[in-house]
């Protein structure tokens, strides 16, 4: 079970890495929103897997680490408040600047091969 | 003596009054602006007797103690000099400079920064504490900065300013580092307690380096060789700024920190070398530029740098005799250079020019000032009967009686009768050319009389240099007595202030220097031809291009960090994260298995496999951006049900609800964002990002595998024992979220309405780029509404709104609570808007998410307040049971109140992010004012 979530997380962080490191507001988006899910799950995960109990008093014999949990509910909201203010950032970055690209501007046109150097 | 920290703290709040009086006219403004100043002079003149009597003052509030920081004052006889000097030349200055800055110069601006200066100075004179004084050091340094670029729109004030702040900050620092050192080595900060211990400090293995160090930022300071090239370029100053701090003052903090620091670094053969060395270049090098100096400020610059080698040539002889005659001849100098800076000012404004080839035959147009200058530069020169005279005769004593270097120990008087022979031929260059010679050559204005009160401090302290030449003993014995004793820590030596000693080998020296000098300046013609040979040398131009080519460095490398590019950042963020953590990793060794690992089950590799399968996807087809966000969303669906796996039941409603919002909002933005784009990295770069976000991936895939398997210390049993009695809830999740850690919830539905808010900004005005069509051409739908969804999202609307009230209210106890509960209400209402449109859901919902978001806000942060009101600390919590006919028992808690906050704040900010969002496209889109 372990093995199989860190697989899960480090397979989503290594998508999401690739996704921020592109060229265009809407990939880093994505990118984004993958590495929290990857975060979330990481910080989730390192209170223990606990199958069929629950963080509720009373309820179970044993319980889920509920602090963990606590952490991420918020994580996940405050996650998607940046992802949106991101998500308009980058709408209005193409509005004003006419392009989507993260430094607001396309580079310029050049063979690769001679760019380089630079 | 708390009247010690007065001293310092009258002139600091009068650096404001000058600017709160800056309406009145300028006399009162003067005026007012010299009443502080005053008002110390009075406390140290009180202050006096008890140090004349002998004692030493201290003044100390304690603060770092453990750090050896404390605000610590002392007032001794070396103190007491220079608080005369500082406050009296300081209250003749602010009368110079009524007269002296024009109607177009910002007076208030000059007198708060002088008060500045004269704060920084008195806090240095009275230090007990080494860090302390430090800190008074560098700001005189600020202070005089401010100062001499004070005429800003001026590049050469600029320049100078900036040279004469590089150099006494590098000074500065070097002093800091030689502080520091005395500090680790003799265990304290306090001057009290350090100067006693010279003797320890002076064996120990780290002297010469907090020897050099020190010297360094006294040499720095004083504008000694080689440093002294920045004191001509601060020239550029106001000349009231010139004669207060380039001559009497703060040129004389080095001198005065050489005198402070004398018995404890003194001494040493090494002390006598570097001090007598530099002194002696200083003095010979200073009055030979003087010479040749075209400005009158020019000249007066070097003779000051000439006349400060000579006191710090004095303090490295090393003798106590010596020693006064440096003290006397700090005085005598403060004394005759600032009226000689004055009576230059009074030249330059009143006749325009400050160049000696103009300047001719002044004495008809300015018989007075001509006097008052002309006996100024006689005691400059050390003509006898005026106080130059004396601590020249000192001077030449001393130097007599020195053996240290040996067979060649004549080679220093014969060296300062040289100087003398030099400062004489300048002397007499200020008065012959500048008064006679001749009649003046093409001056902007006629020159006249200064105004009468200009004179004033000129007269006054031209006066003192008469009156300390006749009759020295009775104006200043006392004070040189003290101030002696206070610099040597010990008895003073014998010696006598009379004009007369007999015919002896000093009184040659000084008549041999006189003649020598007349002559020397009435054949002077010779010795410029001769210097005009040597190749021009500035050192302005020459610093400049040195610092210049310092920032075209500097610069280059800052192009080459920070280039602007996004994606180079990133990618460096990410290799050092990874780096850092590989380390770590490292030493990990073996996955150590502590805890049981739990097989794994089919449902677990099903969804692994669909998870990295749609990450994947989602990298491929980030091309195909309508494809890409539908495998987003299935990774997210994937989390979701994990969380319902592991037992995080509040979890997967949270990540549900928000995974609903995001691919909403995801959509919006692919409507305004290009919808199909062409490949823009090439292979090479694909495989380098591939490489780093693998070794990411795999990195903090370990990482959490080690920590899941690692034995954990768990700080949750206090939650899960304490969630019941201290919070009143059961679902222990809920519980931390609202009570043990609400101050934590709190701060984010803060953010969170900031973000909504920053998005209703960043929306107001977008100029829009609106499609009417999709990539490969086809039209929008036409029927925006249809008819099935809008039928069923009604239905559902009020079903959806129960089922969040009821998350909400057994929240508590069972999971749900206030985040979920508000994502739920948020969601129903939005399918609203999608399904209805805009107009519909604003002709039936008229409210403002915005005042929703303040009100959640409001209300969390009140609930916290409250429990201020029973005296309890922020956010405690409190909750009852009671007893309702029919329902039974139920629970009344604070916590419910505060995640009621929770709840409007995250259906504000969600609608309110959107609904202005979907709103763009709709002639309801936000504009200039705030209608939503």
């Amino acid at each position: 079970m372990e093995l199989l979530v860190a697989i899960i997380i480090g397979v989503l962080t290594c998508c999401a890495v690739f996704l921020i490191l592109r060229a265009r507001t809407f990939a880093v988006m994505l990118g984004l929103t993958m590495l929290s899910y990857a975060v979330n799950l990481f910080i989730f995960s390192s209170g223990g897997l606990k199958i069929g109990v629950g963080a509720v008093l009373n309820a179970t014999e044993e319980y889920a680490d509920p602090l963990p949990q606590a952490l991420v509910l918020t994580a996940i909201v405050i996650g998607f408040a940046m992802t949106a203010f991101l998500v308009v950032l980058s709408i209005r970055a193409r509005a004003d600047l006419g392009n989507d690209h993260v430094d607001g501007k396309l580079p310029v046109a050049k063979n690769t091969r001679q760019g380089a150097s630079s | 003596m708390i009247e010690l920290l007065f001293i310092v703290l009258f002139p600091l709040i009068g650096s404001l009054v000058p600017v709160l009086t800056a309406r009145w006219s300028r006399s009162h403004s003067a005026l007012a602006t010299a009443l502080l100043p005053l008002a110390a002079l009075v406390v140290v003149l009180q202050l006096a007797p008890a140090v004349f009597s002998g004692e030493t003052l201290f003044y100390k509030l304690p603060w770092v103690e453990a750090l050896g920081l404390s605000l610590s004052f002392r007032l001794d006889g070396l103190s007491l000099l220079f608080l005369f000097l500082i406050l009296g030349i300081g209250l003749l200055i602010i009368l110079y400079a009524r007269y002296y800055l024009s109607e177009k110069d910002s007076m208030a601006r000059f007198y708060g920064f002088l008060m500045l200066f004269m704060t920084a100075m008195l806090g240095i004179v009275l230090s007990n504490n080494l860090l302390q004084l430090w800190v008074f050091w560098e700001l005189t340094s600020i202070s005089s900065f401010l100062l001499i670029s004070f005429w800003w729109h001026r590049a050469d004030a600029r320049l100078g300013a900036r040279m004469a702040l590089m150099i006494t900050g590098f000074g500065g620092l070097a002093l800091l580092a030689g502080i520091l050192l005395i500090g680790n080595v003799l265990g304290s900060f306090e001057l009290d307690v350090v100067l006693s211990q010279a003797y320890v400090l002076q064996q120990h293995s780290l002297y010469p380096v907090i020897l050099i160090l020190v010297l360094l930022g006294a040499f720095t300071k004083s504008a000694q060789f080689p440093f002294h090239f920045w004191l001509p370029n601060a020239m550029s100053a106001p000349t009231p700024v010139s004669a207060y701090l380039h001559s009497a003052t703060m040129v004389k903090a080095g001198i005065f920190l050489l005198a402070r620091m004398y018995p404890l670094l003194a001494g040493s053969d090494l002390w006598f070398l570097m001090v007598t060395i530099t002194g002696m270049t200083t003095l010979l090098v200073g009055a030979y530029l003087a010479l040749f100096q075209h400005d009158l400020k020019g000249l007066l610059a070097y003779s000051t740098i000439s006349h400060l080698g000579l006191i710090t040539l004095l303090f490295g002889l090393g003798t106590d005799l010596a020693a006064v005659a440096a003290i006397f001849h700090i005085i005598n100098h403060a004394i005759f250079k600032a009226s000689l800076f004055m009576a230059a000012g009074i030249i330059d404004h009143e006749s325009g020019s400050r160049d000696m080839r103009k300047l001719n035959g002044l004495w008809q147009f300015m018989p007075v000032t001509a006097t008052l200058a002309m006996v100024a530069s006689a005691s400059m020169a050390g003509v006898p009967l005026l106080n130059g005279f004396l601590s020249k005769e000192m001077f030449f004593a001393e130097t007599l009686h020195q053996e240290v270097l040996g067979a060649l120990s004549w080679l220093i008087p014969v060296l300062a009768t040289v100087a003398a022979t030099l400062s004489v031929a300048y002397s007499a260059r200020f008065i012959h050319d500048v008064f006679f010679n001749g009649q003046p050559k093409g001056l902007p204005r006629t020159p006249h009389e200064p105004p009468r009160y200009m004179r004033v401090p000129v007269e006054v302290l031209v006066a003192l240099c008469i009156l300390v030449g006749l009759a020295p003993a009775y104006v200043v014995g006392d004070l040189l007595a003290v101030a002696s004793t206070a610099v040597l820590a010990g008895p003073l030596p014998l010696y006598s202030l009379s004009i007369w000693h007999g015919v002896n080998l000093p009184l040659m020296m000084s008549v041999l220097a006189l003649t020598l000098g007349i002559v020397l300046y009435f054949n002077r013609k010779h010795l410029f031809r001769f210097q005009a040979e040597l190749p021009e040398l500035n050192p302005l131009q020459f610093f400049e291009v040195k610092i210049n080519a310092l920032l075209g460095f500097a610069k280059k490398w800052h192009h080459r960090i920070e280039s602007a590019a996004l994606q180079r950042y990133l990618m460096w963020m990410f290799v050092i994260v990874a780096i850092l953590l590989i380390w770590p990793l490292q030493q990990m060794g073996e996955f150590t298995r502590h805890n049981a690992v739990q097989a794994p089950d089919t449902l677990m590799f099903a969804a692994t496999f669909v998870a990295a399968i749609a990450a994947v996807a989602t990298v491929l087809c980030q091309r195909q951006r309508l494809l890409s966000l539908v495998m987003i969303s299935i990774v997210g669906l994937v989390v979701t049900l994990i969380f319902v796996r592991f037992s995080a039941p509040d979890l997967a409603l949270t990540q549900l609800s928000v995974e609903v919002v995001t691919i909403v909002l995801l959509m919006l933005a692919l409507f305004f964002l290009p919808h199909k784009i062409s490949r823009a990295s090439n292979a090479g770069r694909l495989i380098r990002d591939g490489a780093i976000a693998s070794i990411c991936g795999v990195v903090i895939g370990s990482l959490s595998y080690a920590l899941m398997l690692e034995p954990q210390q768990r700080i949750s049993d206090f939650f899960l024992a304490n969630s019941k009695i201290g919070g009143g809830g059961y679902n222990v999740v809920n519980v931390i979220l609202v009570d043990f850690r609400g101050f934590d919830t709190l701060g984010e539905i803060t953010v969170l309405g900031i973000a909504a808010l920053g998005i209703f900004k960043l929306l107001t005005r977008l100029p829009l780029f609106r499609s009417s069509s999709d990539s490969q051409g086809r039209q929008w739908a036409l029927d925006k509404h249809p008819m099935l969804l809008a039928v069923v999202s009604q239905a559902l609307l009020p079903l959806a709104l129960l089922v969040s009230v009821y998350i909400f209210f057994r929240g508590h106890n069972l999971p749900g609570g206030g985040f979920v509960a508000g994502l739920v209400t948020a969601i129903a209402i939005i399918l609203q808007y999608v399904a209805q449109g805009v107009d519909w859901v604003r002709e039936r919902l008229t409210l403002e998410y915005h005042r929703l978001v303040a009100a959640g806000v409001l209300i969390s942060t009140l609930t916290g307040v409250a429990s201020w009101a029973f005296g309890r600390p922020f956010l405690t919590s409190w909750f009852d049971y009671f007893q309702l006919p029919l329902f039974g028992e139920i629970e009344l808690a604070s916590a419910i109140a505060f995640d009621l906050g929770v709840y409007l704040t995250v259906v504000g900010a969600t609608l309110m992010i959107l609904a202005n969002l979907g709103k763009m496209t709709t002639e309801h889109r936000p504009v200039n004012k705030g209608q939503s």
